[in-house]
Parts: structure tokens; C-alpha cells; sequence
């Protein structure tokens, strides 16, 4: 994972957002669920604009439990959804440093991206702009709330199975 | 020339006492023949009131395959009318819901007018229409009006001008909205939180039949409701239960209180789970709630209305909603094997917002295109698709608890592991597919 000093680069931020997708491409999920801080949130809202997850609904919207279900299940023999399993694959574009206030520790990263989701002869593409909120905790990064903008986040979508 | 169109006998021959024929699922031709009979006879959910709330008002939807107008007029009148413009068939209004200016619709082609009940206000140049006939054609009656019901603001429509009233179609199966309704404290529900477009690849009927089946939650939804009340019992925190383990965990109770949760069938296909109690009945009271609801009711008819927690009533064939969790489904079918589900929401006008949070947190779990429960039901909806393409069985076995005395009627109440709803939904399926259907 990136090693991050108390006072992250810009380099190590992008590094970050990097690496963080790559773990869930390549399943090590159990090392993605520890990137999280213990209050964190996985959001992908369900409008543009959208203000906040609460009292609105989301596509996504997951605490640290909720994140520990949904890759346990993975796991399950009986998710029945998973057999054959599906696959995934982040294409990123170059993860911008919209702002880093050393003084409160708080970083803010914006990475447009595409997104693959394959499932034998179905494969699924999506678009949009993920925002990592993060914070340094012991000289590592964390996140603090991920948030997934959707281009289309207002059509009919099929099921998303695994984790954007 | 197919096997089924104007052939009433053919159609009625795919529905047995106790089973079902594939072709329901998998015909192109008997999706093209509900699409003109059965869901134009029954009554079919359009919207709600609260997203018509002014003068002016829009929303665009479908019936059926059919694009449709909820429109609230000048006169406060909450009506559907047909998106097609008179003249050439442009749809009026295209954008998902907005307010028409200057009172008015107006066509985006040639420019044609119309008022809000639908009929036709002026036509640009209408000296060109003189001594043409125009004046007795279809097209100078303007936007026809669809036979339109509002039942405590949900607005229900039919779209063939002859068939059953409203009141007759749904009978007391109403009482399900009633339930919801109260659960406001002013008796009032309004659209909230956005909605969840969840395509399903699968016939309609399959999400329907669903939805009052008792006997798969313990089994499909072993791999996220199973998971997550494991971790939860695994957890060594002593805090009181989180609201997502309180909603998921009930999913995989055993068969006996699926079983007793009882289901009460009604004609004409529809039907709710939850008659004694439900998956819902052990959320959390929310005491500001229940002082609220007390204060609007009193006492004893509060709790009568809080302790009704039915699970999903079924009105056939459009709509299911959960009252006891203030959430909707709305089934549009857009082919033989694919289905749009809408999942909407709502407040409970005077409730604690706390309510609405729940709401929320339950329709995200079980109905968004990413809930881990919607997985595997639609992994389970895409097999039966695609497993009913095997010729070694033309039948769909709906035999558990039947019983001869259902052929005087299905209307009744159940144990409800019990397949008395499907087919009580393939009575009304194999009615209203032929209702009128004249005999090729």
C-alpha cells in the first residue's frame, strides 16, 4: 500500500486512488476494507447533486458493516448471483489534488474513471468521477468517505455486483 | 400469424388449475397480446398525487408500452392522458416530470395547443383546415382522457374505455394503501428520496409472483441476510442492534414464520404476506413517532394501525408496496425477458424525519441495482429464464396447498408458504388476457 508520511505528496495521494482500485480489482478486498476509517462511508448517490445519503436514496451508501457484508458474501458459497463469478476493471484517469489542508488532515482527490464489470458474455461499463475524502492516520492514508459520482446515475441500471 | 392472437381459447388453455404453461414467460407473441389486453383491461399504477402537486403539473410514464401524461388541470383534477400528440403522434412532453407553461400543452413539432383536460386548443393556421373534414376526424378531439382513479392519492389507470370499475377490480385489498396512509399522522403521504431504477432480465411475471413467495427468502437470500446476522452475532459489541442488521436479519427466518405470517388472497390477482405479522414487525419503536401517531389517533387506534405490519401487497398486475416501510415497486414491462422495476419512497407527513431515514436504509438494502438481496433474487428471475427454455417440461408447478375448493375461488386466508397468490394471479392473467377478445 502507499506509504504515506504525515505530509502526503501529491504524488502519494494519486498513488493512493491507484492502488485503492487496484484492490478491488484484484479481489484482496479484506486489504481494501482496512483503507477505511472506522466512521467511513462508500457513496454513490442517485442524483446529481445530491446533498447527502441520509434521508435521500442512493445507489450506494455503506458503512464499514455494510462493506463487511457485501464481501463475506462474495465469499459464500450460496451467493448464487456469483456463480460465474463476475470481474472487474477500473480505468483511471490521472487523480487530480483538489485539496490538501495538512492542519485539519484532510485531502481531497478527484479521479475521473470508467469502469468494467464482466460476468461471462455480459459486461457492464460505466463512467463517472470518485471522490476520496482521506485522512493521514499513523503516517497512512485512509478514507473517510468514498464518493461515486455516476454519469448516468439517473437510467435504468442492471445489477452492480461488485465495488466501483 | 402466431398461436395465440385472436385465439381466447389458446390463452385461457396456458393457465391449469395448478400450474402454469413456459410459454407465459417466454412467448413474444403473448407479451404483445398482454401489452393490448392485459394491461390495458386492469387497472395500472400511474403515480402520485404529491409529484402533481400545482396546477400545471406533469409526470411521464407508461402504461403498459403505452406513453402517458399525469397531469393535475386547472381545476385541480388529477388526470392521464395519452403523450402522443393528436396531429402526428409527437410525444407532448418528454422530459420525466415539469410544469407546462402558460397552462397549456404544447406540441414541439407543429405547435399545436392543448388545454389541460386534454382537448385541443388551437392549431397554428387553422385556416388550412376549412372544407377538409378536419372538424370530425380523431385528431380535432384532442388528447382523449384515460379512465383514471385517484385512491387516497395514488393514482391508478385503465386504458381500454370498457372493463371492471375500480372499487370492483381491488375490492379491500385497498385497505393495504389505507394502512400506509394512516401511518402518517396527518394522513398524508408525499413523494421523497428519489427513485431506484433496477432493470430486471426476466418476464414481469416472475418479479410479481415474487413478491408474496414465501418459500425462497431463506434460501436465495442465505449469502447476504445469513451473512450479515452472522457477523452481527459474531460481533462482540454489546450496542443495541444497527438498523441494516434489524432489516436484513429477518430474511432468513425459517419456514414456520413464513408459514404463520398468513397471506390474504383477493380476486382479480391480487394479494399481501403479512397478515399476523411480518419481517417488519420487530423494528425498533421510534418513541417521538409513536407519541405522534398516538396524539393524531388516540391511544388504541394507533396502535391497531403500528401493528399492522403487512409484508408486500400485490395489486395486480402493476404495483406491490410495502406499507409498513413506506416503499413502493412499480413493474413496467419492456419485453418478454426484460422488466424495468421502480422502487419509489415516502414520507410520512408529520412523522419524525427519522422515519424517512429508515425508509431509506431499507429500500437501498433490497431494491437498488446494487443491493447484494436484489443479486440473487434476479440471478434466481435469469435462470428460471433461460432454464424454462428446456423442452423437458412445458409446466410450472404451482401445486403447494392447492385445493379444488379454490375453483369456486381464490379469495381467502392462507398459511403463506402456501402458491394460492400465483395462481390467483393466473385466474385473473388468463381474465383479463381475454376479456373481449373476439375469436379468430
Amino acid at each position: 500500500m502507499a506509504s504515506a508520511t504525515a505530509h502526503p505528496s501529491d504524488a502519494a495521494l494519486a498513488d493512493f486512488v491507484y492502488q485503492e482500485a487496484r484492490l478491488i480489482d484484484e479481489k484482496r478486498l479484506d486489504e481494501w476494507y482496512e483503507l477505511f476509517t472506522e466512521d467511513a462511508r462508500y457513496w454513490m448517490p442517485l442524483t446529481r447533486g445530491q446533498p447527502e445519503g441520509e434521508t435521500h436514496t442512493s445507489l450506494f451508501y455503506e458503512d464499514k458493516l455494510l462493506l463487511k457484508v457485501r464481501i463475506e458474501r462474495l465469499r459464500s458459497p450460496n451467493a448464487f448471483s456469483q456463480q460465474a463469478p463476475s470481474f472487474c476493471q477500473h480505468v483511471l484517469q490521472q487523480p487530480a489534488v483538489e485539496e490538501a489542508d495538512e492542519g485539519a488532515n484532510r485531502y481531497l482527490v478527484r479521479t475521473p474513471f470508467l469502469y468494467a464489470e464482466s460476468q461471462l458474455d455480459r459486461q457492464l461499463i460505466l463512467a463517472g468521477v470518485c471522490w476520496h475524502h482521506l485522512c493521514c492516520i499513523d503516517g497512512a492514508l485512509r478514507i473517510r468517505l468514498k464518493k461515486i459520482e455516476l454519469l448516468n446515475c439517473d437510467a435504468a441500471l442492471p445489477s452492480i455486483q461488485l465495488l466501483l | 400469424m402466431g398461436r395465440y392472437r385472436d385465439n381466447p381459447q389458446a390463452i385461457r388453455a396456458l393457465v391449469r388449475r395448478e400450474s402454469v404453461h413456459r410459454d407465459v414467460y417466454l412467448d413474444p407473441e403473448l407479451f404483445e397480446l398482454e401489452m393490448e389486453h392485459l394491461w390495458r383491461n386492469t387497472w395500472v399504477y400511474v403515480g402520485h398525487e404529491s409529484q402533481v402537486s400545482n396546477p400545471g403539473d406533469y409526470y411521464t410514464t407508461q402504461i403498459g408500452r403505452e406513453p402517458v401524461i399525469m397531469l393535475r388541470g386547472a381545476d385541480g383534477a388529477v388526470r392521464v392522458l395519452p403523450n402522443r400528440c393528436a396531429h402526428k403522434g409527437t410525444r407532448l412532453v418528454s422530459a420525466v416530470q415539469g410544469r407546462c407553461a402558460g397552462g397549456a400543452l404544447r406540441c414541439p413539432y407543429h405547435g399545436w395547443t392543448y388545454r389541460l383536460d386534454g382537448t385541443l386548443r388551437t392549431v397554428p393556421l387553422k385556416s388550412g383546415y376549412e372544407g377538409t373534414g378536419f372538424e370530425s376526424c380523431e385528431a380535432s378531439r384532442g388528447l382523449p382522457p384515460i379512465a383514471c382513479a385517484s385512491y387516497r392519492g395514488f393514482v391508478f389507470a385503465r386504458n381500454a374505455p370498457e372493463g371492471p370499475g375500480f372499487e370492483e377490480y381491488f375490492g379491500d385489498s385497498l385497505s393495504s394503501i389505507d394502512n400506509m396512509v394512516e401511518r402518517s399522522p396527518e394522513g398524508r403521504l408525499t413523494v421523497a428520496g428519489g427513485v431506484l431504477r433496477y432493470l430486471h432480465n426476466c418476464n414481469w411475471k416472475m418479479f410479481v409472483e415474487n413478491l408474496n413467495d414465501a418459500m425462497h427468502p431463506m434460501v436465495a437470500h442465505e449469502s447476504s441476510a445469513g451473512t450479515a446476522k452472522r457477523l452481527w452475532e459474531q460481533s462482540p459489541t454489546s450496542a443495541p442492534m444497527p438498523m441494516v442488521i434489524e432489516q436484513f436479519v429477518p430474511f432468513v427466518n425459517g419456514y414456520d414464520f413464513f408459514e404463520k405470517m398468513g397471506v390474504k388472497v383477493y380476486e382479480n390477482g391480487h394479494s399481501y404476506t403479512g397478515v399476523n405479522f411480518s419481517i417488519h414487525s420487530k423494528y425498533s419503536s421510534v418513541g417521538e413517532y409513536e407519541r405522534r401517531m398516538a396524539e393524531a389517533y388516540g391511544e388504541e387506534r394507533s396502535r391497531r394501525i403500528l401493528g399492522e405490519a403487512r409484508h408486500n401487497t400485490v395489486y395486480y398486475p402493476s404495483l406491490t408496496i410495502k406499507g409498513a416501510i413506506q416503499a413502493i415497486r412499480v413493474v413496467r414491462p419492456l419485453a418478454v425477458d426484460k422488466t424495468l422495476i421502480e422502487s419509489w419512497t415516502f414520507r410520512l407527513v408529520g412523522a419524525p424525519e427519522e422515519l424517512l431515514a429508515r425508509t431509506m436504509t431499507y429500500t437501498r438494502l433490497i431494491n437498488s441495482p446494487t443491493s447484494v438481496v436484489g443479486h440473487d433474487d434476479l440471478h434466481c428471475y435469469r435462470s428460471i429464464q433461460e432454464g424454462l427454455a428446456s423442452g423437458s417440461n412445458d409446466w410450472v408447478s404451482l401445486h403447494r396447498n392447492y385445493s379444488p375448493a379454490e375453483e369456486a375461488g381464490v379469495a381467502g386466508t392462507y398459511g403463506a408458504t402456501n402458491e394460492v397468490p400465483m395462481r390467483g394471479q393466473y385466474r385473473a392473467w388468463a381474465q383479463y388476457m381475454t376479456l373481449g377478445m373476439r375469436e379468430g
